[in-house]
């Protein structure tokens, strides 16, 4: 059986960035495996601009980005496997792959670094109603057929969802000449960033509809329309309010999921408020040596921030492997000490915290459960604040990042650190 | 006339600051609500002389794929961007390309070059090159 230092499941932004920042620690003996022909992961079709203006300060496209990685990974000379899909990881850190050159391989690793990503949700996740014709997809997989495949989706489109890539891919529809009815929003504001509403939604004059959801779809072999109805406070549809609208293509964009199959065939721990692992601050996962870092950890709106989070969890491996120790899994360390959401946060990563590795500084990264004005986050350990960050603004759309000072929290032991978020007057 | 008085949602960064623009006519516009320097350029650009960079694809033959992605290497005037789709729409291009290469000159006189935004070998040749030596190296 092969052995190696480092493995990475994944080769998008994440494994990349994580396989990159390894190899700069020093390890030697790295394999990346990815299932699809080429690397670069889901960049490769998200072809408009806006990445890198924090990691490259460039404003990229997808694929200009991913391809500077590939080219460091060129440079660096790290093997991967292409083409190539893991069945099954094991707590004791081996890994079952399967591709059409070597058939069904057993391998070891040091460490194991998850990179999977996420996945959109569907029509079968979010239950509308109705007949099941043709022409129904989510916002990727349209993405993918018009970007990479080459196939054009419909002509008069109706879109649900106001994710940031079903936004893009509203301007996208309308520039190759598709008409988009609306994009309706369940809720009383947009999922994605407002830039993207504005230079995607207000730039093409496409109605936004906020506070409409899609209750039936119709159509025998292809859709030829949707009812819409009016939601109320708890985004529920209101009945009587339905208005049927004639279209051919429902366009879904209504969230998505890390996945975490193969997380859980190695028994690692799930945290239910972001749907992926649950990561101390070296992106170390409740298994010893198996550490996750990007979009299969939570899903992130930047790919920026899934580099940031990469070279964590690259350089936490590398320590795992080099024997510095820090990251030394559960039983080496001292006590954790967990992170929870409380009122106001829909989560906060890392949910674990094991000691400063020497770093100055220990950054959160949160969401918030509903739409803020003037307010502040406050991390509070028994009863005290050890940290306040005042906030103008903030919506579930926007992650947002506090950062703890080493000397704030390093004499802390024992209870847990409880981040919130509070409303502040005037 | 009653002058300008806009809300303007900054797309610069992923912040997406809510600018104000008000004043009585172009040449004496205040600016408010900006987080930085770039939102008060952005915000009165936007008034004078508004402008995106362009982005989409085009067919490309014995490519890995069969659309090539490509973007304007420079802002172009927001009214010709449907223009310029004409244009591109037309375009096919043989693989392989390289990331950069211009495809298009200077189109419709904006001064923007359309150019290839990743490098794509011929069919056959497994992907990227690097897709190509990784699999064996593997």
């Amino acid at each position: 059986m092969d052995s190696y230092d480092i493995v990475v499941i994944g080769g998008g932004p994440a494994g990349m960035a994580a396989a990159v920042a390894a190899r700069e620690e020093g390890v030697e003996k790295i394999l990346l495996i990815e299932r699809d022909r080429e690397l670069g992961g889901i960049l490769q079709q998200c072809i408009h601009n806006g990445f890198g203006l924090h990691h490259f300060k460039e404003d990229l496209t997808g694929p200009e980005f991913s391809e500077r990685y590939i080219r460091r990974m060129e440079e660096l000379e790290i093997p991967c496997k292409l083409d190539t899909t893991v069945l099954e990881i094991t707590a004791g850190r081996e890994i079952l792959y399967i591709n059409a050159r070597e058939g069904v391989t057993k391998i070891s690793a040091g460490a194991i670094i998850l990179a999977m990503g996420c996945r959109e949700r569907s029509r079968g996740a979010v239950n509308i109603p109705g007949s099941r014709p043709a022409g129904v997809f989510t916002a990727g997989t349209a993405q993918r057929l018009i970007n990479m495949e080459g196939y054009m989706v419909g002509r008069r489109i109706m879109m649900l969802g106001t994710g940031d890539i079903g936004l893009i891919m509203a301007r996208r529809l309308t520039l190759e000449g598709a008409k988009v009815i609306a994009v309706l929003a369940r809720k009383p504001y947009p999922g994605g960033l407002m830039r993207n509403v504005a230079q995607c939604l207000y730039d093409y004059d496409i109605p936004l509809m906020l506070r409409h959801t899609i209750v039936a779809i119709q159509g025998k072999d292809r859709v030829t329309g949707v009812l819409v109805a009016d939601t109320d406070e708890n985004s529920r549809p209101i009945p009587g309010s339905e208005r049927l609208y004639e279209c051919d293509t429902v366009i879904l964009s209504v969230g998505l999921i890390p996945e975490n199959e193969l997380s859980l065939s190695a028994g690692v721990q799930l945290d239910p408020h972001t749907g992926g692992p649950v990561v101390d601050e070296f992106r170390q996962t409740s298994v010893a040596g198996i550490f996750a870092c990007g979009n299969v950890v939570h899903v992130h709106d930047l790919v920026d921030f899934v580099v940031e989070e990469s070279e964590i969890a690259g350089r936490g491996a590398a320590g795992f492997v080099l024997g510095r120790g820090e990251a030394e899994g559960a039983e080496t360390s001292g006590t954790p000490i967990d992170l929870l959401p409380g009122e106001g946060l829909k989560y906060v990563v890392p949910q674990r915290m094991r000691g400063f590795n020497g770093e100055e500084r220990l950054d959160l990264f949160l969401r918030v459960s509903r739409v803020y004005g003037r307010s502040a986050i406050e991390v509070r350990h028994d009863g005290d604040t050890v940290k306040r960050l005042k906030r103008l603004r903030m919506n579930p759309g926007e992650m947002e990042r506090v950062r703890l000072n080493r000397s704030a929290i390093e004499k802390l032991t024992g209870s847990n650190l409880i981040v919130e978020a509070v409303e502040v007057d005037g | 006339m009653s002058g300008i008085d806009r809300e303007i949602i900054c797309i610069v960064c992923p912040t997406g600051c809510r600018i104000q623009v008000s004043g009585p006519d172009t040449e004496h516009l205040e600016v408010s609500g900006n987080e930085c320097k770039r939102g008060e350029e952005y915000a009165l650009k936007e008034i004078t002389d508004p402008r995106r960079t362009l982005i989409t694809t085009v067919q490309i033959d014995h490519g890995t794929l069969r659309r090539l992605p490509v973007r304007t290497n420079r802002e172009i005037p927001k009214q010709s961007i449907f223009p310029c789709m004409e244009v591109i729409n037309r375009v096919r291009v043989e693989a392989p390309v390289e990331v950069g290469q211009v495809l298009v000159a200077d189109i419709l006189g904006t001064g923007a070059d359309v150019v290839a935004t990743r490098s794509m070998a011929r069919d056959g040749a497994g992907g990227l090159p690097t897709a190509d030596t990784r699999s064996r190296a593997g």
